[in-house]
């Protein structure tokens, strides 16, 4: 498994949101990207799921160009996304949400159950509220739900879009340390963030995304400590 | 001038619930598809009428009955209803996916705004309607009586008509089937999913255009069944019922709170019941006044619908 974007711009309407940027995803690996708000985070995101279309350069998975593939298709490939702002079926329960989670594959029952356990295991709070209604849940629980839904379809690559959006510290915490368990049972993870200081500690690399452009790309511990990305993105710069 | 309404006030509901019925299934044809496109589909109305002809045509042509024949009596009078509503159910159906495929999908898939799908709606009803004129040659087409109108018993006064019974009891099985088909189906999941969320729906795999079909499919069936009942109950369609007929189905539909399935339920029966009483009070003159003034009432006060919170916290 491998993802690349290569040379990747793309438009809202006139404007162009991402201007020509190129990612590397290798297996195993979790890359963030990070960056202000505008910076073109969340639609690199939602182009490699097929939100939005790509007006040129090229999304590779898995050695084939899946530029043109259309959204529903791409989680059949092993591409899964917890989109920004959770995107819980509201009116659903709790258990229809995660077996929406599978709606692509037809007739596994017998997948369904195994997967439902997995879910459970990294989030027992999830198994308490199976027959509540998504809209219902708490902030972090809503992430919980988003996160493992995403699992659900056994994806290879697991897009993560602002995961501590919203949260309180402790949450942030504990969705953090369930993203490196998922990474660890073999679940490559590409996650945007805001909260840049939680995502170097968690991730191998890293890139920086300012207004459409990748203006820096490291391994992430070097990040934390480059005094110009402190300065930036985790205010705490070189005088404090 | 409440004497009427006294007098008859249980047969007077009794026609208002069936009235209400038809109003019920039509109004799922404009909720369906306000809930997945978050679009008022005008042309339902038109749908609703040519599914209307479905029924005069089966029983016209179809099985040759004639205003002189007698009416059906046991088995061959199941058949030909069940044919009817079938035929009926299929045309509007089919009608609703080419209403789709024609004036809707092209401006969806270049992204135009939502005006421009309003025109292209009134466009195409305008063309609905006008074809049916034509080939109707602008005169009302009375039905055949297929069913005759038996007086099956006497509640409270009130005579009970085989052809109000089966209305109610049809569209009661017609709308529960539906609402379970909606509930419980891979597809009736996927459709609420888009209704929910519509983004979050394509990254679980969701095929939208496949899911706006069936939704534009299913809306159709029950707008056809709808016009199976309201010709077996009036005996009579024209190719202009569908402004009048459909106008009260949007209102229901928004009075139960526009996108929401049981919201068209309840907002069918109390329109169709609040129709008759005040045609009673007031005359029939003013059943149309009493349709709008709701309307207005309910877009003034309570513009997300009787069940409109329900539907706005399931939505936050």
């Amino acid at each position: 498994m491998r993802l690349e974007i290569k040379d990747l711009h793309v438009h809202y309407g006139k404007i162009e949101a991402i201007k020509g940027i190129s990612v590397v995803v290798n297996e195993g690996e979790i890359v963030t990207l990070i960056g202000a708000n505008g910076a073109g985070k969340t639609t690199t995101l939602k182009t490699i799921s097929g939100l939005r279309k790509v007006s040129s350069g090229a999304i590779i998975f898995d050695g084939q160009d899946i530029s043109n593939v259309p959204a529903h298709e791409r989680v059949d490939l092993g591409i899964s996304q917890a989109p920004e702002g959770r995107g819980i079926f509201p009116g659903m329960t709790v258990l229809e949400n995660l077996e929406m989670g599978k709606f692509h594959r037809k007739n596994r029952k017998a997948e369904m159950d195994e997967d439902l356990d997995k879910v459970y295991t990294l989030f027992p709070r999830l198994k308490e509220r199976i027959s509540q209604a998504g809209g219902t849940l708490s902030g972090g629980e809503q992430q919980m739900l988003a996160i493992g839904r995403a699992l659900m379809s056994r994806p290879k690559v697991l897009l993560l879009d602002e995961p501590s959006m919203g949260l309180a510290p402790q949450m942030i915490a504990n969705i953090f340390r369930i993203i490196t368990e998922i990474n660890k049972t073999g679940v490559t993870i590409l996650l945007v963030e805001q909260n840049a200081q939680q995502a170097l500690q968690r991730a191998h690399r890293a890139y920086i995304l300012e207004t459409g452009n990748v203006v820096k790309e490291a391994k992430a511990s070097d990040l934390l400590n480059d005094p110009a990305v402190r300065e930036a993105y985790l205010g705490t710069g070189a005088h404090s | 001038m409440f004497k009427v309404l006294i007098d008859q006030f249980w047969s007077l509901t009794i026609s208002g619930v069936a009235l209400g019925f038809i109003y019920v299934l039509i109004s799922l044809g404009y909720t369906m598809v306000y809930g997945v496109l978050r679009m008022i589909n005008f042309a339902n109305s038109e749908i609703f009428m040519w599914g209307t002809f479905g029924t005069v045509v089966t029983n016209r042509d179809l099985f040759h009955y004639t205003q002189l024949s007698e009416p059906a009596k046991g088995f061959k009078l199941v058949f030909v209803l069940l044919s009817a509503l079938l035929v009926s159910m299929a045309i509007a159906g089919i009608t609703a996916v080419f209403v789709e495929f024609v004036a809707y999908r092209r401006l969806r898939a270049k992204g135009t705004n939502r005006l421009a799908t309003l025109i292209s709606a009134i466009g195409i009803s305008i063309a609905l309607s006008e074809v049916m004129r034509l080939l109707t040659a602008s005169r009302p087409v009375g039905s055949p009586r297929v069913l005759e109108k038996l007086i099956l018993t006497e509640v409270w006064g009130a005579n009970i008509r085989l052809d109000t019974v089966i209305t109610i009891i049809a569209a009661a099985i017609i709308f529960f089937i539906l609402e379970r088909f909606i509930k419980l189906s891979r597809m009736g999941k996927a459709i609420r999913a888009v209704s929910m969320n519509e983004d979050a729906a394509k990254l679980m795999g969701v095929n939208l255009n496949r899911v706006i079909t069936t939704t534009f499919l299913v809306g159709g069936l029950a707008t056809g069944a709808a016009g199976f009942f309201y010709v077996t109950v009036f005996e009579y369609t024209k190719f202009n019922i569908g402004f009048t007929m459909g106008m009260a189905a949007f209102t229901a539909a928004v009075l139960g709170g526009i996108g929401n399935i049981r919201g068209a339920f309840f907002g069918g029966v109390s329109l169709g019941l609040l129709e008759v009483y005040a045609s009673a009070v007031l005359g029939t003159q003013w059943k149309a006044v009493t349709v709008f003034i709701v309307l207005v009432l309910v877009l003034l006060f309570k513009p997300n619908g009787l069940f409109g919170e329900a539907v706005q916290t399931t939505r936050a």
